[in-house]
């Protein structure tokens, strides 16, 4: 059976939300063993196990947390080397890209971003990547020696728990993760403040664009979204353009999103945007230009100014609320 | 203090790319190539520190011999001296060529730093400077939002899901910069004039000592298939003549979110 290893990021002792994608992918195309390094990372052992994972390595070197990368690159390396899984599967997030990217140099080995499907053909595998704002599916074989390391998007894969799991073995390690080099050493964390749900979370997303014209008009979205219990997201052009932070942004460099309801406003719909987005139960576009290529992916779209259709939705939905 | 950029020439990002189903390559084609407009940040970030700290940027790219015109635009910015590497085998390779090339590329000349783009506009991997800071055996400091360097250090604000964490490593290190890091400067006249007077060291894989170890003959992953996504079936598009709100409103209604 082919061996499938999951990089298993954790927060806090709990694996972070792709980690579960991954394990549901990871077991219908083999046997799964996690790998969770940092501290706390022994707690995650019983969700990595629920979701499949059979075997996992735990180390909980403060270095997996402090440095970037290279501690993580120099133990999966020496596990790598000694285990031959055949495909290696990360998210593609801050960590797992420069993880995965390095191990890919080091090992000589295929690495194939962005993907958000990984099948078993002809006894290898082949990796589905969106492309073009996922409007195209490139199909990517490898062609070096195993293992394939595959970055898979958030939200490519629903995360379902193993139907029948057992309790995983559970391995702990406290061999030295230092080379020597010279190392990227994270100093402090900041986190920005945001109200209401969270992006990854909501049912509900509001979203702008360049279209609104000054960054004193998101008020209004903020507004919008309060009556509807949504989030507030932003195209990476305001992010960009410094009028939100980059936390809100939805897309290829950003968060991919899977709301229920998704408002674009004054967004055109490039394709570094809709590849985060277009996921959306449903799509609700208002926008001026009515050949904005969001208006294609739309369930509703308004061709209209964003400034008067807004405040008016805002009045819409609190009359309607009030009933 | 000296600095590398690696800067990717690509189609124009505004206009919506094609890919030939026969090569399986982007069709390249009737569209203009441009500097990535992320690598211009990168560049901006460059420049803004040669001129505080002393020293030169220097541009290096990999391309066909039109990308020349991606590294000119970057010298126009101010960058100092340029390195193009361009041959037919490497043609289509993969990002591990690619950050195997610029290390063959710059072996023997020492930097400071090294500053690319998080990923390029076209390919979006973001592969190629983790891999190169895997082969030169340097730290890499990603995402950065903001990047100091002071007393031998570079220190940046690294973009997470919920804020930044503040990163350290000692020179020589590799930065990759967001699109937040700055505005990129647009050329002048003169810095256009005076760029195409700068020296721009072309190379091939003969000069690198890469024959048969990247490009055509070192791929690790072949494209195999290419095919349309399944496409949302198109909705309702309405001209707002007042009613649009309320349209959005009774939607909403409709979906029971209200």
């Amino acid at each position: 059976m082919a061996g499938i290893w999951v990089f298993a990021e954790t927060v806090d002792g709990a694996p972070a939300p792709v980690v579960l994608e991954l394990l549901t992918k990871a077991r219908s195309l083999g046997e799964v063993t996690a790998v969770a390094l940092g501290p706390g990372a022994s707690k995650s052992a019983d969700a990595l196990g629920k979701y499949g994972a059979r075997k996992i390595y735990v180390h909980e070197d403060p270095a997996f947390r402090d440095i970037l990368a290279t501690p993580a690159v120099e133990l999966l390396a020496r596990l790598i080397e000694k285990d031959k899984p055949d495909l290696v599967l990360f998210g593609m997030t801050y960590d797992g890209r420069d993880v995965a990217s390095r191990l890919s140099a080091r090992l000589s080995t295929a690495l194939i971003a962005n993907a958000s499907d990984v099948v078993s053909k002809n006894g290898g595998w082949a990796i589905v990547t969106p492309v073009f704002g996922g409007s195209l599916l490139v199909t990517t074989v490898p062609r070096a020696k195993a293992p394939t390391l595959v970055l898979i998007r958030p939200k490519a894969v629903a995360a379902e728990p193993a139907a029948s799991a057992s309790a995983p073995q559970v391995e702990t390690l406290t061999d030295p993760v230092e080379s020597g080099k010279p190392v990227a050493r994270v100093l402090r964390r900041e986190k920005e403040k945001a109200s209401g749900p969270k992006l990854e979370d909501a049912a509900i997303i509001v979203s702008g664009g360049r279209g609104l014209g000054a960054p004193e008009n998101f008020k209004m979205l903020d507004e919008l979204a309060a009556e509807l219990g949504a989030a507030v997201g932003a195209s990476r052009a305001v992010v960009d353009a410094g009028w939100k932070p980059y936390s809100f942004q939805i897309g290829q460099t950003g968060k991919t999103v899977k709301p229920t309801v998704y408002i674009a406003i004054g967004i055109s719909g490039a394709m570094q945007h809709t590849v985060g987005m277009k996921g959306a139960k449903t799509i609700i576009a208002i926008n001026k230009d009515p050949e904005a290529p969001i208006f294609k992916l739309a369930d509703l779209g308004i061709v209209g100014d964003v400034h008067t259709i807004v405040p008016q939705l805002i009045q819409e939905v609190r009359s309607r609320k009030g009933k | 203090m000296n600095v590398l950029v690696c800067v990717k020439q690509i189609p124009d990002p505004n206009v919506p790319g094609k890919l030939d189903p026969q090569s399986k390559r982007l069709v390249r084609e009737g569209v203009d190539a441009v500097l990535d407009p992320g690598d211009e940040h990168a560049v901006e970030a460059a420049l803004q520190l040669v001129e505080s700290s002393g020293g030169e940027a220097t541009i290096i790219s990999m391309g066909p011999p039109r990308a020349m015109e991606a590294i000119r635009r970057a010298l126009a910015m101010g960058g100092h001296r340029g390195i193009l590497i361009t041959d037919p085998g490497l043609e289509n390779s993969d990002a591990l060529s690619t950050a195997r090339a610029i290390t063959a590329a710059i072996k023997g000349q020492t930097y400071d730093l090294i500053i690319c783009g998080t990923e390029s506009t076209d390919g979006s991997s973001g592969a190629v400077p983790a891999q190169l800071a895997e082969l030169l055996g340097l730290p890499l400091l990603s995402f950065a939002k903001k990047l100091e360097v002071a007393d031998g250090k570079a220190r940046i604000d690294r973009q997470t899901d919920d804020g930044y964490d503040v990163v350290e490593a000692p020179l020589p290190a590799i930065v990759t910069v967001t699109g937040g890091i700055n505005e990129a400067r647009y050329p002048a006249l003169r810095g256009i004039m005076q760029a195409k007077n700068k020296e721009v060291k072309q190379m091939g894989l003969q000069d690198m000592g890469l024959d048969g170890k990247a490009g055509k003959a070192a791929l690790t992953e072949e494209v195999v298939e290419i095919k349309p996504a399944e496409a949302r079936k198109a909705g309702e598009v309405v001209e707002d003549k007042g009613e649009g709100a309320k349209r959005v409103a009774d939607f909403l209604k409709e979906l029971k979110v209200i």
